[in-house]
């Protein structure tokens, strides 16, 4: 099955594919480039493991150096490239190219600055997530932003996706923990941005940078912000009879000017299968649950754990229990957790979709939803990051069936279609990748995907870096360029002039 | 002809940048002119005023967003939001007073063309943080839509953060959609007296590296009243809280001297003093708004104090130096050779008279390659140059 159609492969490449490779072990020595069938089978996918591709040759470089001139070799040459950090992406993001370079970064690995004072981290891309809290916990430091790949993924992945997580809601998007980067161009030439300082000089090539998916750079060097850990942290257990007292329940202590560390609901299905997996103790006999974590000085916690206690009691919460010690506070968190393999359990296949509405919209969203499911003929949990509105729906199938992966990709697009027409947008932290390319024109007009492609001519007028992914259409620098010129008289006679 | 247009929605505004485009006529981007003075000169024969499209286009409070278009002055806003108990996290400076102009003039856009921020920068970022969405014009005339109407979106480019710092020189935004967060219940201050700035930014590390939430911290080395050094850090959010961390922040910092605390009032009106620049608004002389990492922020002062006389403070644990050369030179080359020795950052001439911000970079020069993709970029986004050219960097 491949749905999604990628780029015509570049027959010209490819025959070319010895002398590629030739020039490229010229670069990068010893073990760093693979061409071998068997040796490149772990890059042809992603963790959106229903598309698979081998790429025409995988290359490991390990100094900036090596970066910049396999880069700059396939700039001149019209190879394409495809960065990949630790290929846990969920919308395809790194899925290899037929006639392209899969450049894994996972040889940046190591951390390169540690400083307290200034509260900055020094690493390079391939550096996990978690690796970076590993590094600074002895102090009591931690880096916020925490993605549930976060054991896996790499600092330059969430970069790339701008990676987001269950805190993000008080803590930040990767965007906001950023200070510096080091990045090479796909003319080889090496840029750095920011550094231990806040803000950028001149244009805010960090922020352009953090969510480009690869398509913009490849990143060599990040500085993060550390924060320490908060004092303490419990969290709140309540069941609700229906969604929608669920939702008033988080719009309500929002308004009441609180912001939890996590803030996560689950629906029926999802409580059902989380709770059949590892015996949380969730409440099987309600609609919605809700995990309120609140963390912070200890006089903070005790005082709010009190006041959402009462804003749920006013909201018909039919099950509420608070958490009394660390244990108890990881037993809530556990079924929420393990959402995903559990409904791995109840079907043999699943897809995770990820878009965001207003939280206003949220039951629905979930009514239309179970109406799509029966059209579709397939089954669907949702968790939902209910702070910030970010929805996960899985869609359970079956992929040995015929006609049920592509039931549920149909299925899926329907349900970010229904996020987009009630005011939200198709992805929250997953990314667009390849999976969610095509439902870009259902979100933006024409004129708003030409304005994001400019942006990619600035960096990269060949379209070599990550082709295919993100844009449905691609189209070439010079044409995107060409302006619509309508000479002549004013066109405005009624504006106000001085 | 010279003109100022003053569109009343975005399609007039697009049709004003149609034109200009079409026949390359430069513009003056304007939100209500209050930091005109910032930046190179701008010598247009037009103007587009954005003055007209103000309005709030939708607020809702419980789903934390704000859309909004973007001649809205800010403190229209800041007074809407805070009827609901909110505020803009990222705390926008008001330039008003240092510039001359009366405060609360600034507008929504010219909030995000400055990427404003605040002593609150520290902890909840800059306007670029709080960004969600626009409704923006290119230099092409073509209108666009970029980011969205939720908190969580990383669906495309994100342009809106782009956007955030480029002086109207990449787009002109008409509809700004913006982040909103619950203000604190309460705030107060702890005041350290009698530190060298060098213990000042131990200080000030020291309680940021803490679990203390601190909101603001600044180190004034003449004081509040001009009576010797004070050191500040802000504490803000619910009483309880606050009151529990003051402690624990009086306990960490015990070898630095005695404390004492500001009440909520007093706190207040000293973080708007330092947000906006007050202790060096006086006289006329150039100032500078410096950033560099926080622990390099009294070492940055000391070397410059050998070479010109100056009056400074910092804010941002360190990392945020206003300055002020006494002698009414702008001494950008040593300024910005200091930086380069204390581990970089940049230096921007926020305050200087015309003939000095045309002759001096006002924004920190870039290398090479970092300033030719920034001209590819504006390329991309105004091919025939038409706003603000040169505001930031001489035929950009």
């Amino acid at each position: 099955m491949v749905a999604i159609a990628m780029p015509k492969p570049d027959r010209s490449v490819m025959d070319r594919r010895e002398e590629i490779v030739a020039a490229l072990q010229a670069i990068v020595p010893g073990e760093g480039v693979i061409s071998d069938d068997t040796e490149m089978r772990p890059y042809e996918t992603d963790a959106l493991t229903a598309y698979r591709q081998m790429p025409l040759i995988v290359v490991l470089p390990e100094t900036v150096d090596q970066v910049s001139r396999v880069l700059r070799y396939c700039h001149e040459n019209g190879v394409k490239v495809v960065p990949r950090g630790a290929g846990t992406s969920l919308s395809g993001g790194a899925l290899p190219l037929a006639d392209g370079v899969l450049m894994s970064m996972m040889k940046f690995n190591r951390v390169l600055d540690i400083d307290f004072p200034n509260r900055a981290v020094v690493v390079q891309p391939g550096v996990t997530n978690l690796g970076i809290t590993r590094a600074v916990e002895h102090e009591g430091f931690y880096y916020a932003p925490d993605p549930s790949s976060q054991i896996a993924c790499s600092i330059g992945g969430n970069i790339a996706e701008n990676s987001g997580g269950v805190h993000s809601l008080k803590y930040g998007l990767t965007t906001n923990n950023v200070l510096g980067l080091e990045m090479v161009l796909i003319t080889g030439e090496v840029i750095r941005l920011g550094g231990k300082h806040l803000d950028s000089e001149g244009y805010d090539l960090l922020g352009l940078m953090t969510g480009s998916e690869g398509l913009l750079a490849v990143v060599t060097e990040v500085t993060v912000r550390i924060l320490q850990k908060p004092e303490t942290a419990r969290a709140l257990l309540v069941g609700f009879p229906s969604s929608e007292d669920g939702g008033r329940c988080v719009a309500e202590i929002i308004a009441k000017g609180i912001i939890p560390g996590g803030l996560e609901m689950m629906d029926k299905p999802a409580i059902h299968a989380a709770e059949a997996f590892v015996n949380a103790g969730y409440p099987l006999d309600v609609e919605a649950l809700l995990i309120v974590e609140l963390d912070g000085p200890e006089a903070e916690v005790d005082y709010l754990i009190e006041r959402v206690e009462s804003i749920a009691r006013e909201n018909n919460a039919s099950d509420l229990r608070i958490s009394t010690s660390e244990e108890e506070r990881m037993t809530f968190w556990a079924g929420r957790k393990a959402a995903f393999p559990a409904v791995g359990r109840i079907s043999p296949d699943y897809l995770c979709m990820d878009g965001t509405i207003p939280r206003k919209e949220l039951p629905k969203v979930l009514a239309r939803m179970r109406e799509l499911s029966e059209k579709h003929g397939l089954g669907v949990a949702n968790v939902f990051h209910a702070g910030d509105g970010n929805l996960h729906p899985l869609i359970l199938y079956d992929a040995n069936k015929p006609g049920e992966l592509e039931a549920a990709e149909a299925f899926g697009a329907d349900i970010l279609r229904l996020c987009v027409e009630v005011g939200g947008v198709l992805t929250g932290e997953h990314g667009v990748g390849i999976e969610k390319r095509d439902l870009m024109t259902d979100m933006f007009t024409e004129d708003d995907l030409k304005q994001q492609q400019r942006v990619k001519c600035a960096f990269d007028e060949k379209h070599l870096l990550n082709p295919g992914k993100v844009f449905p259409v691609l189209h070439r620098c010079a044409e995107l360029g060409r302006m619509h010129v309508h000479k002549g008289k004013l066109p405005f006679p009624d504006i106000p002039r001085f | 002809m010279d003109a100022t247009f003053k569109p009343r929605d975005s399609r007039e505004t697009c049709d004003v940048l149609r034109w200009a485009a079409a026949e390359e006529q430069p513009l003056e981007i304007l939100g209500s002119g209050s930091k005109r003075a910032l930046g190179r000169p701008v010598q247009t024969a037009h103007v587009l005023d954005l003055s007209e499209l103000s309005s709030i286009v939708n607020y809702e409070p419980e789903e934390l967003i704000l859309t909004v278009q973007a001649g809205t002055p800010v403190a229209d806003v800041e007074a809407i939001v805070s009827a609901s108990g909110q505020e803009l996290a990222f705390e926008p400076m008001d330039y008003g007073p240092l510039l001359g102009h009366k405060a609360g003039a600034g507008t929504i856009g010219g909030m995000l063309a400055a990427n404003l921020s605040g002593p609150r920068r520290i902890k909840a970022g800059a306007a670029r943080d709080q960004v969600l969405g626009l409704e923006a014009i290119s230099g092409r005339g073509e209108l666009f839509n970029s980011g969205g109407k939720v908190v969580k979106n990383v669906t495309g480019y994100d342009l809106p953060r782009a956007l955030c710092g480029s002086w109207g020189t990449l787009s002109v935004a008409t509809t700004v959609t913006l982040k909103v967060t619950p203000a604190a219940e309460t705030s107060t201050s702890l005041v350290l007296s009698g530190l060298t700035e060098e213990r000042a930014v131990e200080a000030m590390c020291l309680a940021m590296g803490s679990s203390a939430e601190v909101s603001g911290a600044a180190h004034l080395p003449r004081g509040f009243n001009g009576e010797g050094a004070e050191t500040v850090l802000r504490l803000e959010g619910f009483q309880a809280s606050v009151d529990y961390r003051f402690e624990a922040l009086a306990r960490l910092l015990k070898g630095f001297g005695g404390v004492h605390r500001l009440s909520p009032e007093t706190s207040r009106h000293l973080w708007v003093s330092v947000r906006d620049c007050l202790p060096l608004a006086d006289g006329a002389e150039p100032v500078w708004r410096i950033s560099v990492a926080p622990a390099s922020g009294a070492a940055l002062l000391a070397n410059l104090r050998h070479l010109f006389d100056l009056d400074a403070y910092l804010d941002w644990s360190g990392g945020l130096v206003w300055l002020k050369p006494l002698d009414g030179l702008p001494h950008d080359v040593e300024i910005r050779n200091a930086i380069a020795d204390c581990g970089g950052g940049h230096a921007t001439l926020v305050r200087a008279d015309a003939s000095t911000r045309a002759a001096v970079p006002v924004f920190q020069p870039q290398p090479d390659a970092l300033a030719a993709l920034a001209r590819r970029l504006k390329a991309q986004f105004d091919p025939h140059g038409i706003l603000n050219p040169g505001r930031m960097v001489p035929a950009v």
